[in-house]
């Protein structure tokens, strides 16, 4: 994975809350079996007519938010469904920061596997972003992760929390596979204590 | 130290190491895969090199995108079909049992674990599907996941977690006649919202929970994810012992007599308390019907469409105006007086045996309205084979119902079981998000009872007042 460190980018602003992975991916796009290319499904059913033509009123499809890389939107995002492959189109299009008030559990999990940062920030905050955007063309924010800031361009900073554990992984683009499998010993230890009812007898079903 | 609740015993019991805070590395007992989550798992074990550490704890089955017609026939959506293959070459490869789709215990993920006696109380379960919440009702922790956790898993049978905050969810009182365990779940997501459940386990309580058989209980913890829960739980009793017993892979005999002794001890110590509590009455609860696009858009079978403006807050209301939009409703209607295309009746919220049973019995004797297309999808081979040794599906199809095989079918609509759009679809499914059933199509979620009622009125109607038998 790559590292995540300091990032800037023009801001998209999505404003709708609860919005779900299959709005982020719809299933028709489910059935691909590789990570990538998922960016031209993005918000599909949203951003383009059924035979394919952009809906010019869809937020990614107007010009001022053209190579947008950062994701501005409202509370709840990413409930639903568990699907990666909500996050893989929006790694796939360019976006690697949210922000947000808060992010559905699964989907929250889901980001850090990829090197998503999902800011979070409060209502208000994100009620100030969202007059900020539309009403500067190109707007952009500059986003530090190791000191855990976001800053506009008029300079002012907005401090944002980040549990210790995934902002190693993603400043460091750590696979937390081999996190864990240098716990081989721990796990071991663990297995050899299962009860009896957290095993699946094979040799008797045979 | 404080006393424990359910979640807290289940947790402990599976701490393999401790990190800073709440985090701490989580053993998995089983972890159930299917077609549409795993093929990109597979592939990085393959290029990282890395096994599958127990296989003997990991179980496959297809169903997400299977077709629902004659399965003598090949499917013919060519990506499907790629998709099941390659399942089938990653279990062959890594030595994991699959249930297939030409197999006898095939069906949806969430039916056959419980079914096949997968699902046990006291364990931790994860599979790369949300609804996995559904295991919760025998008081096992069981999670959805995204497939980056679905390779964790599979490589190392363990999964870093922050431990989620606990919350009660007390339901008293019985329900009414007519009123089902779909509509007390809908009505608790009304209740505390979509989002309401976020970091936090369930554990639904109470009279009215400890008297629902173990597929209400799943209906009930199936959802909890609707309410933005990371699991469900309901304590394991007596009800479930006497499920489990004889499942194929549960524990017999006297090692299912031991487990019982470990299993009684799974319950919320009568002074612990949780981080949250709500509290609801069931005999004051009604059959439930969404208007929107969210679980939580949902009114009571004698209500109306709200109006956008009745909601307090800006954020909710512009969703409300928006969902009314999507949906093709006006504010003020009459739920009963909402005409439909379609009914569906299935998925691993509602495609169980006393499902069908109870729907087939508003059905009896009746014919589907004209203009409406009906469809009963059961959960499995094992729940379509009972079912049709009952003679329900000469019941449905005799009152002019499709009768399919087993799949997640018209829920997601990944297989070509889909709406056309505008088409409006009374579903026993979990989700009514925008597109959810087919691009453009219009979802209603209800109980298995008002959907069957709905199909034969062709509109919504109050199934308290139609005359069935009920049990």
């Amino acid at each position: 994975m790559e590292p995540f460190n300091r990032y800037e980018g023009v801001v998209v602003p999505l404003n709708r809350a609860n919005v779900d992975t299959d709005q982020i991916v719809p299933k028709q796009f489910l059935k691909l079996t590789q990570r990538t290319g998922f960016g031209k499904y993005l918000f599909y059913d949203w951003r383009f007519f059924e035979d394919g033509t952009p809906k010019n009123e869809f937020v990614l499809n107007q010009p001022r938010y053209k190579d947008g890389k950062i994701l501005l939107t409202r509370s709840n995002f990413g409930c639903g469904s568990s699907r990666e492959h909500a996050v893989w189109a929006l790694t796939d299009y360019g976006f690697r920061v949210l922000i947000a008030p808060s992010y559905a559990d699964i989907f929250y999990n889901n980001c850090f596997k990829n090197g998503v940062l999902p800011i979070t920030a409060s209502d208000r905050q994100i009620d100030e972003l969202f007059e900020d955007v539309t009403a500067h063309y190109g707007y952009t924010l500059q986003v530090d992760l190791n000191n855990q800031t976001v800053t506009k361009p008029t300079g002012q900073v907005i401090q944002f929390m980040i549990d210790p554990f995934i902002k190693k992984c993603l400043l460091e683009g750590l696979d937390d596979i081999s996190i864990t499998l240098q716990h081989e010993q721990e796990i071991r230890s663990y297995e050899a204590r299962l009860r009896p009812y957290q095993i699946v007898d094979v040799v008797r079903l045979k | 130290m404080p006393s424990s609740t359910l979640f807290d015993k289940i947790w402990d019991d599976h701490i393999v190491q401790k990190e800073c805070g709440r985090r701490a590395l989580i053993w998995i007992d089983r972890h159930l895969v299917h077609e549409v989550t795993s093929p990109q798992a597979f592939d990085g074990l393959r290029s990282s090199k890395r096994r599958v550490r127990r296989p003997d704890l990991t179980f496959a089955t297809v169903d997400h995108n299977v077709p629902t017609t004659d399965r003598s026939l090949p499917i013919e959506d060519p990506i499907s079909r790629k998709q099941v293959e390659a399942l089938e070459r990653n279990c062959a490869d890594f030595g994991i049992t699959l249930f297939g789709l030409y197999n006898t215990r095939q069906g949806i993920v969430h039916v056959i674990g419980p079914e096949l006696g997968i699902t046990l109380p006291g364990l931790t379960i994860v599979c790369g599907d949300s609804h996995t919440s559904t295991h919760g009702a025998f008081g096992a922790l069981a999670l959805g996941v995204g497939t980056s956790e679905v390779e964790h898993v599979l490589a190392t049978q363990c999964l870093w977690l922050e431990k989620p905050d606990s919350f009660e969810v007390r339901v008293d009182g019985a329900l009414p006649r007519g009123v089902t365990a779909k509509d007390m779940i809908l009505s608790i997501i009304g209740h505390i919202g979509v989002s309401g459940g976020k970091g936090s386990v369930i554990e639904y309580r109470g009279d009215a929970i400890t008297s629902l058989t173990m597929e209400e209980r799943m209906t009930i913890c199936n959802m909890s994810i609707e309410g933005g829960a990371r699991a469900g739980l309901v304590a394991p009793d007596e009800t479930t012992f006497r499920y489990i017993e004889g499942r194929r892979y549960a524990p017999k005999g006297e090692a299912l007599e031991e487990a019982k002794e470990s299993w009684r001890d799974l319950k919320t110590a009568g002074n612990a308390s949780f981080n949250k509590s709500v509290r609801l009455n069931a005999s004051e609860m009604k059959p439930q019907v969404t208007w929107g696009t969210t679980p939580a858009m949902v009114t009571d079978v004698t209500g109306k469409v709200p109006h956008p403006e009745d909601f307090p807050e800006p954020e909710m209301r512009n969703a409300a105006g928006r969902a009314l939009e999507y949906m093709g409703l006006e504010a003020g209607t009459e739920i009963q007086s909402i005409k439909l295309d379609r009914v569906f009746i299935g998925s691993c919220t509602n495609s169980r045996l006393p499902d069908l049973v109870a729907a087939s019995r508003v059905v009896k004797g009746r014919k589907v309205a004209q203009g409406v297309r009906a469809m009963v999808v059961p959960g499995s081979q094992i729940v379509k084979y009972q079912a049709e040794s009952q003679g329900l599906n000469r019941v449905f199809t005799d009152a002019g119902f499709e009768w399919r095989e087993s799949g997640c079918s018209m829920c997601l609509g990944m297989n070509p079981d889909i709406l056309a759009p505008r088409e409006r679809c009374a579903s026993t499914s979990n989700r009514n998000f925008e597109g959810r059933q087919g691009r453009d199509g219009r979802t209603h979620l209800v109980s298995p009872i008002m959907a069957a009622a709905a199909a034969i009125e062709g509109h919504f109607v109050d199934v308290r007042e139609w005359n069935f038998k009920e049990s």
